[in-house]
């Protein structure tokens, strides 16, 4: 059930500021449902964000993350027309990339 | 008295809890809000509800695109801001989650009972598409002022039946909605209660954040949702989707918020 | 925003014996995910899995909003101006699972992240950085609540 991931990064001053907001459903797997059976673990474990060719964060979750999770950190650099790519991975094996031009 | 049993609650409530913290500030949750920054959950929703918009989905397999919402078939920006208001086509005062449904019904051939059986999610569940697709509309209004057309005799009267209705007190606690939210200044526990009576500022500062991301709940809730959920904590029966009742309420206070800024989906407890 | 000690005396709880130990743990690099990190239950074994215990620095700028209105939603944000931050580390000390997330940092990318996170009761949040092969801290605790009607 992959989602909607929405990235925004803004140069400024030299430094590109990147937020993202990924849809994901982040169970951590101690939950139950209304009928006492635990509900599965479901959330995203990796993290990795490429400017170009280049990795510029990467990032390892847990499940205390928050559900549909939100990101924030900035890169020394980017020049408009570079890509941002943001690609998340989870436990069941699912995935997720969004791109960006900087502009 | 029971407003004030109340009060006597919330202080010895706040006393508890950290004197110092609410003797400066009412607001205490000012800060954790603040670092939401831009960055409201309810976007996401909107996201789905712009989705289902252009979606042929139904049995007529078709989209929204053609669905009046007041301002000409498919116009969705501006739309949220001058409802509830008359359609002629239906000969009533309708707001944004029954004019919905009307859409759904008569442009995709959805029934209508199954959607009115449950328009709001449960705690933790995907989120509606009555939901999804008010969230998405709501939020095309965003910055357009409050502009509800009372001049229609219809719109008049629900005016009046949500003001008459404001103050009506009924149900085992003798609950009107003017108990809790007829003066300034008050709270039951840390939940600010909005001053919305005729002429009160609030209202201004309340209806324009509906829908909103109820933090509390993890979902966005809307404003028919609001009120079935007032009408339940005063331990009313249970009021009916799209009601006369609601929609007078809905706009008795969208009306008292005219020429105020819409600013949906909003962020809240 | 005070920043209590508590967390930094129970990580350096028997510092006198991890002091002596502390240079021969080999410094964990991360290059996948570590898994046990993520699955430990305890502070303790944390530490360890991390590599040692963090000192306290004041250098490390941790936002966290003093109470949280919805523990399932709490905005953090950590920002480290010590030279060298290579990882940044958020933990919440009575979640289940005491460690949320770990962020590596490469050059080029400013040493500072903001996330939310489920906190699961009232509880000390630590960011930990790494910098130049070291651990260091900074403690707050956020108080979880849900007032109000409920409704």
């Amino acid at each position: 059930m992959a989602g909607k991931m929405r990235v925004r990064a803004s140069i400024k001053n030299g430094v590109t500021e990147v937020k993202a907001l990924m849809s994901h459903p982040m169970e951590t797997g101690l939950r139950k449902d209304t009928d006492g059976n635990p509900i599965p673990a479901h959330h995203i474990t990796d993290v990795e964000v490429k400017l170009n060719d280049k990795v510029v964060l990467t990032a390892y979750w847990g499940g205390s993350v928050s559900q549909n999770p939100f990101l924030s950190f900035e890169i020394n650099g980017g020049a408009p027309g570079d890509k941002l790519s943001i690609m998340w991975k989870d436990n069941k094996g699912e995935s997720q990339t969004e791109e960006v031009t900087l502009k | 008295m029971i407003p004030s049993q109340f009060k006597a609650w919330s202080v010895a409530a706040l006393l508890v809890l950290s004197p110092s913290a609410f003797a400066q500030d009412e607001d205490v949750f000012a800060q954790y809000r603040e670092m939401f920054g831009d960055d409201n959950p309810a976007d996401l929703v909107s996201w789905d509800g712009e989705d289902l918009w252009s979606e042929a989905r139904g049995p007529k397999n078709a989209t929204l695109e053609e669905c009046d919402l007041g301002l000409g078939p498919g116009v969705v920006e501006g739309a949220y801001a001058q409802l509830p208001r008359y359609f002629a086509d239906t000969d009533k005062v309708m707001d944004l989650e029954t004019r919905l449904v009307h859409c759904m019904v008569e442009l995709q051939g959805f029934d209508a009972a199954e959607i009115t059986a449950k328009p709001f999610t449960s705690t933790g569940e995907p989120q509606t598409d009555l939901e999804k697709l008010s969230t998405y509309i709501a939020g095309a209004s965003k910055g357009m002022p409050v502009s509800i057309d009372l001049d229609h005799p219809k719109t008049k009267l629900a005016y009046e039946l949500g003001k008459k209705m404001f103050f009506y007190r009924s149900g085992p606690y003798d609950f009107g909605c003017s108990t809790c939210h007829r003066q300034s200044g008050k709270r039951i526990r840390l939940q600010a209660l909005p001053n919305l009576s005729p002429g009160a500022e609030d209202a201004d500062k309340v209806y324009t954040t509906w829908p909103g991301y109820r933090i509390s709940q993890g979902s966005v809730r809307t404003f028919e949702w609001r009120m079935r959920d007032c009408g339940r904590q005063q331990r009313m029966p249970e009021m009916t989707f799209g009601s006369d009742i609601a929609i007078g309420l809905i706009t008795y206070l969208a009306a008292e918020a005219n020429d105020a800024e819409m600013d949906a989906p909003g962020l809240k407890r | 925003m005070t920043t209590t000690r508590r967390s930094f005396l129970k990580f350096g709880g028997a510092m006198l014996g991890t002091l002596a130990t502390a240079a021969l743990w080999p410094l964990q690099v991360f290059a996948a995910r570590p898994d046990d990190a993520f699955k430990s239950k305890s502070m303790t074994d944390l530490e360890k899995l991390l590599g040692g215990t963090p000192t306290d620095s004041a250098d490390i700028d941790f936002k966290t909003p003093d109470i949280a209105e919805n523990g399932a939603v709490v905005p953090v944000s950590i920002e480290s101006n010590i030279p060298g931050t290579s990882e940044i580390m958020i933990l919440v000390e009575q979640n289940p699972n005491p460690l949320s997330a770990m962020f590596l940092i490469p050059e080029g990318t400013k040493p500072a992240v903001s996330t939310r996170i489920k906190v699961a009761q009232t509880s000390n949040l630590i960011a930990v950085v790494k910098a130049n092969g070291k651990l260091y801290s900074s403690t707050k605790e956020t108080k979880v609540t849900l007032g109000g009607c409920g409704g």
